[in-house]
Formats: C-alpha cells, structure tokens, sequence
C-alpha cells in the first residue's frame, strides 16, 4: 500500500468549488433541447428546483425537463469524480433522474431541498452499482419510536436562504477540513480510509470532520447537540 | 401498520451515538453495507443522529451542486422521456431491459430444513426497520453456538472488502474475548446490555471501535445481550481464548 501519497493535487481549490450561484432568475418557457443533449440552463435556485420536483410528482414533464438538464449533467460529474467510465456515469445519471420520476412523490420540500434528495438517490445507486450493496435507511414513515422534536416545517430556514447558508458555512471551511469533507464525498472513503490515504492520525481527521460539521450545523441553525 | 403505532410505551433514547465521522461516512455512502446497516439501526432509535445525518446530506446536495457540471454526450432528455413511457406502458415490455440483475439475499441466518430450532426468544419485536429486509423471520432464526453462552447468526457473509456483519446473542456475564481492530467495529444493542470498557450499551446504544482499540464486552444484565456487530476488517482477538474462537466466529 503507498501510504501517505498524498492527494491534495486532487483537491481542487476551494474557490472554484464552492462558486456562488447566481440567483433564482432562469428561464421557465419551454423544453430545453429534446432529442439533444441535455445543456445545463441558468442555475436555477433551491426553490424553484424544489417547486419543479413537486410539479414532477404531479406528472409535469416540462419540470422534469428542467430538473433533467439541471441534474443529469451534475450526477454525471459527481460519478465521474468516484472513478467510474463515462458512459456509467450517463447510464447511473439516467437512473437517478429515473428514480427522480418515479420517487418525486416521496419528495418533502420542507424537509429537504431537491439537491439533497437528488444525491441521496445517486448515492444508493452508486453504491448498488459499484459495489453490489445496499444502502441500508431508515425512511420516516417506519421509525421505531419518538416523534421528531424538530421545528415545524413553517420555521426552518426557506430552501434558498438555507442553501446559502450552507455554501457560506461550506466557504468558511479549512482547507483541510474541505480536503477530509471531499474524500469523504467524492472518494468513497470512510474516516480511517482517509487516514491512511493521508497519512494523518485517525483522530485528526475525525476532529476535522467532527469541525466541518459544527460548522454546517452552526449555518443551519441546529448548534443544539 | 408502522412500528410508531405499535410501541406505547416508548423505551429510552440512546445514550451512545456514532462520532460526527461515521455519521459523514454513512450519509457520504462510504461505508460498507454492514457498518451502514448498524449506524441504520441506530439511526431508527434515534431522533439526534437522523437530524445530523439530514445535515450530512444537505452537504452532499450542496456538494454535488457545486460540481462543474460533466457535458452529457450519449445521455438525453429525449432517450430518458422514452425509457419513461416504456416503463409506464401497460404492457411494460421494457422493464427488464436495463434491470441490472441484484445481488441475491443469502439468509444465512436461516434454519436449514431439519435443523432444530434454537425456540428462546430473544429479539425484540417489532424489529428495527433497518434489520427487517436481513431478518425475514423471528421463527427461522438459527443460532448457532460459537462458545460458552455465545450464539450467533451470520447476516452478511463476509464482503469483498472484508466486511462482516452478525448478530451476536451473549448470555448474561459472558466476556467475549479481548480483541482488537484493523479498522472499524460497530455494536448495536438490540435487547439486553452490555458493557465494556467505554460505558454501559442498551437498546440502540452504538458502540463505535476503531484503530487500536482493544476492548472487551460483558453482557451484564440479567437476560440476554442481542446486538449486531459490523466489521469492515476481521478483528484480531488478542487473548488465547480469542485465537482459538476467530475461525468459529468469523468476525
């Protein structure tokens, strides 16, 4: 094993990661590219993405049009980025956004916004396809006991003000923290993994994890725990 | 009818919790199925740790889109809107087209037909939802005698990457033997407790041993301690005892 190669060449500078988006304006009229290649629009914001999902589980092709040309190129890249061969990556964007379709029902706006649903999905296909392994979850709907003592819906953060704030918190990151979050992301790697890729003490990377949550939570608003 | 409505009395919050790090691990979707499937049993008890998970993927959606997008070139709207009609259509003739064939469930746990069931009912019911799809059935259980008060049902056969997970069924003021880790070990308690070195597990209680840690639990209350135990690594039992017990229990 090449312990302590390190990868930091791979870690793209944070600042062209984390990239501001540029607001909620896009254009709703018409179906981007049918029988194209899907191009991705003006990024869309987490609200209106949100609203198109909702629209999806309804039947609303155009919505799904959009979601797919927002999506389909991003779920390619993040695949991409865990290794696997071009054309994989457009097969398991085409499941995901398939799954997207078929699951939209599923989808609570007020509990999560789409892009996180949409890498929920992506990730369990991913982890199905790759390593012919489920992904074991809890769904809401069959919890063994005690009601969330969560805020109601109505006073959590709106979609795009929590989005912003996490890319701020995600800004505000170390580089070495953003290093551990991103091999933890996008190199299928659990913390003693990275360790060792790294060549740093267990315990340095689970303290740099343990901080780059603090920090989400502190942006969300959940600094209780 | 959902396991809420079964359970009226509700049992106590976990008092141990996965770190930060695994619950990163789990909802990054770096960990294997049978750590996963016991950071989700935990998960199923507790309200604290599926709040910070939520957290965990807000990121991985922030994440992903942060990510340049990649151009699509055979992929499009047009081909996926097809393979939608074809899946809607009553016929559904497509269906299997692109189904790639999954992984057959081994339930290794299973009694072989004949096989004398082991009839002492130590599992809670209802189980946690997590378990349900790698323990069909309370009745089929067949547990198998490692050591002096120690049974064990397999429920994942050992991974590629070395990952195992079972449940492992300890008779009150066992000690399993003093092991250590090549990697990370979880314990969740799914009835009874037990203790080790680091506190006091119950119901939902995880216990999370990575690195170099060595310790050794002891079922300490006055039934049997039922917890599913993932391994991404074999352990390395470190006492006689132990050498002589890991090939029978196959941790």
């Amino acid at each position: 094993m090449r312990k302590g190669r390190r990868i930091l060449a791979m870690i793209a500078p944070l600042a062209s990661l984390l990239t501001q988006h540029a607001g909620p304006d896009r254009n709703r009229t018409g179906l981007p590219g049918i029988g194209q290649p899907a191009r991705a629009c003006a990024d869309p914001g987490a609200a209106s993405l949100s609203t198109d999902l909702v629209a999806v589980a309804a039947g609303d092709r155009q919505a799904f049009a959009r979601l797919f040309a927002h999506f389909a190129p991003r779920v390619k890249a993040y695949m991409l980025k865990l290794g696997m061969p071009a054309q994989r990556a457009e097969d398991l964007a085409q499941d995901t956004l398939l799954s997207v379709w078929r699951k939209a029902s599923l989808y609570d706006p007020a509990k999560a916004e789409a892009a996180t649903w949409v890498f929920t999905i992506a990730r369990n296909l991913r982890i199905d396809a790759l390593r012919r392994e489920r992904h074991p979850e809890v769904s809401d709907d069959e919890l063994l006991e005690h009601e969330d003592d969560r805020p109601p819906a109505d006073e959590l953060l709106d979609g795009d003000r929590r989005a912003r704030r996490l890319r701020g918190a995600l800004a505000a990151l170390t580089p070495e923290q953003a290093e551990v979050v991103r091999l933890s992301f996008f190199a299928d790697l659990a913390h003693p993994a990275i360790a060792e890729r790294l060549d740093v003490p267990l315990g340095t990377v689970k303290s740099r994890l343990r901080r780059a949550m603090a920090k989400i939570r502190k942006a969300l608003g959940d600094d209780d725990r | 009818m959902t396991a809420r409505h079964l359970s009226a009395a509700q049992p106590p919050r976990p008092n141990h919790h996965p770190s930060d790090a695994l619950l990163v691990a789990y909802g990054a979707g770096g960990l294997g199925e049978g750590l996963s499937l016991a950071v989700a049993v935990h998960l199923a008890h507790c309200p604290d740790c599926r709040a910070i998970l939520a957290e965990v993927e807000a990121l991985g959606g922030a994440l992903l889109e942060d990510l340049p997008p990649a151009p699509l070139e055979s992929l499009s709207l047009a081909a996926t809107l097809d393979r939608l009609d074809c899946e809607e259509a009553p016929a559904n003739p497509c269906k299997a087209l692109r189904i790639r064939p999954r992984r057959v469930p081994q339930w290794h746990g299973m009694a072989a037909p004949g096989a004398a069931p082991d009839a002492i009912p130590a599992l809670p019911s209802p189980l946690p939802h997590p378990l349900r799809a790698y323990v069909p059935s309370l009745d089929g259980l067949s547990w198998q005698r490692l050591a002096p008060g120690v049974r064990r049902v397999e429920l994942l056969p050992r991974t590629a990457n070395g990952g195992a997970a079972q449940l492992l069924r300890i008779a009150p003021g066992t000690a399993l033997p003093h092991h250590g880790h090549g990697g990370l070990e979880l314990t969740v308690v799914l009835s009874g407790h037990f203790a080790d070195e680091l506190g006091r597990y119950g119901s939902g209680d995880l216990a999370e041993v990575d690195g170099d840690t060595n310790h050794q639990p002891i079922a300490d209350s006055h039934r049997d301690c039922v917890c599913l135990i993932a391994t991404d690594a074999p352990l390395r039992f470190t006492g006689l005892m132990g050498r002589l017990m890991q090939p029978f229990i196959g941790l």
